[in-house]
């Protein structure tokens, strides 16, 4: 193909410095290519992420989006966003939506701050939590929402970092977050039980919607485990302001 | 002095592409191009990039954006090593290769993000996998190390080119069959689902994939003569 007629340029491509100085100039170019576009493109990938995260709490109450109308529509049905301490005081310095609750979870209990969303659609009002815990691989995460009783699932969302393609990653599905649906979180007895992902109910179509339980999926055994640990982990934090809330509402009536 | 060393070899290479006398789609040129469509395709023939080729065709829009990411990928680090095919050390060129198609790889998934944030969720890690398609890897080492950079550029398209083929017919078949839809899109009418039609869910599983890679095979060898072996 004609390569042996070009000019070789006379250097030893074989020696050493010259491997290590070709090595050290080939970092550098990349790494500073790398860094300029990845910090260039930064402001615009979080505001991606930002929307996202608008449109993931907002389908927790039904409310389907895309990406770009997610904005307008968190601003007029996302009434409060609350930080909250353990006890469930509002602490107002923080900024609740800017939570990262990944790095919140591994504070001890008494410095996390838990964020709650409060939405108002058509005069009635969700109670929407944060979710995050751990499936098999890596993190898992989503939302819930509960209605005005701070009992009954509207609805929810779940994502995940790196679950089984086909398994795991099936939470991600509209079929697997419809099961929540209606669901439970506290017993008769007023104990918050959660929800469980279940693989030994007997009610795989869902209908029993005070059992505590959806059906699981099959081969994403870790995985159902860890949605039902975060469920049940995160909503404990709230207790506190649950019992205030309800009070709250009771006196008014 | 790396910098000397790197605008000399620009000259040459600048030197050497006036040498190329030939036009610049000579027929020559042109099956650079062509032949991987069909007759040398990276997929069908030489069956390299399975794994993705099974992984992202079971709709038609990642197929396509997959395709298109390597075709920038393939296209820009076959010109980049051909550029620097005189100054790369020969003992460390696979890492330099390596390198080259890592940095590219991950410009496509950054400008995704930022861009295109649902298609790059949707194709997560199969971005990441373009670094160990061994058709990438393969050009580069086989063909850009030793010819020039217009050459090494159509080589790479073609390609990728012949790989995001055979991902968007299989992609086609996928997702209309698995799904009744094409881009999203309702295809097979509501009234067919009355009549008692339903999608083929096998069809959204990956040895469904490799079947209609295998069907596929099959069509182009019965059509194209020269692709059988002879015993």
């Amino acid at each position: 193909m004609g390569f042996s007629t070009q000019n070789r340029i006379v250097m030893n491509r074989d020696s050493n410095s010259y491997t290590f100085i070709f090595a050290t100039a080939m970092v550098f170019v990349v790494a500073s290519t790398l860094a300029f576009t990845a910090s260039s493109l930064k402001s615009l990938q979080a505001e991606n992420v930002r929307k996202e995260k608008m449109q993931n709490i907002l389908s927790t109450i039904g409310i389907q989006t895309d990406r770009e109308q997610a904005q307008n529509l968190y601003k007029k049905y996302i009434n409060r966003t609350l930080a909250l301490d353990h006890h469930g005081n509002v602490d107002e310095n923080v900024d609740a939506f800017q939570i990262k609750l990944n790095n919140e979870i591994k504070k001890p209990e008494k410095e996390q701050r838990f964020p709650l969303y409060k939405a108002l659609v058509n005069n009635m009002s969700y109670y929407i939590i944060p979710l995050r815990g751990s499936g098999l691989w890596d993190a898992i995460w989503g939302y819930i929402a509960l209605k005005s009783d701070i009992n009954t699932i509207q609805g929810a969302v779940f994502d995940h970092k790196a679950e089984t393609a086909g398994l795991g990653a099936e939470i991600t599905q509209q079929w697997f977050m419809d099961r929540f649906k209606d669901e439970k979180v506290f017993n008769q007895s007023g104990q918050l039980v959660g929800i469980r992902v279940s693989k030994t109910n007997n009610d795989p179509k869902d209908f029993d919607k005070n059992d505590h339980e959806v059906d699981a999926i099959s081969g994403a055994t870790i995985t159902g485990d860890g949605v039902t640990n975060m469920i049940i982990e995160r909503l404990t934090h709230y207790l506190p302001y649950f019992e205030k809330e309800r009070t709250t509402i009771a006196s008014i009536k | 002095m790396p910098d000397r060393e790197l605008t000399s070899s620009k000259k040459n290479t600048f030197l050497f592409l006036n040498e190329e006398s030939e036009p610049l789609f000579s027929r020559k040129n042109r099956a650079l191009l062509t032949d991987p469509l069909d007759d040398n395709n990276p997929i069908t023939v030489q069956v390299l990039g399975i794994c993705s080729a099974l992984a992202i065709t079971v709709q038609l829009k990642p197929a396509l954006v997959m395709s298109l990411s390597v075709v920038a990928v393939m296209g820009a680090s076959n010109v980049i090593i051909s550029l620097l095919r005189n100054l790369i050390p020969n003992r460390i060129r696979i890492i330099v290769q390596l390198v080259v198609v890592a940095s590219m790889v991950i410009l496509v998934d950054q400008i995704l993000r930022a861009y295109a944030y649902d298609v790059s969720k949707q194709l997560s890690i199969f971005i990441g996998l373009i670094i160990t398609n061994c058709i990438v890897m393969g050009r580069l080492e086989a063909f850009a190390l030793g010819n020039g950079v217009w050459k090494s550029f159509l080589d790479g398209i073609g390609n990728a080119a012949g790989y995001g083929f055979i991902l968007i017919v299989v992609a086609f078949f996928r997702e209309l069959f698995g799904s009744g839809k094409l881009f999203g899109y309702q295809i097979i009418p509501d009234a067919l689902y009355e009549m008692g039609y339903e999608n083929n869910g096998l069809m959204l599983l990956s040895p469904m994939a490799l079947i209609t890679v295998g069907v596929f095979i099959w069509l182009q060898r019965s059509r194209n003569r020269k692709l059988i072996e002879k015993n």
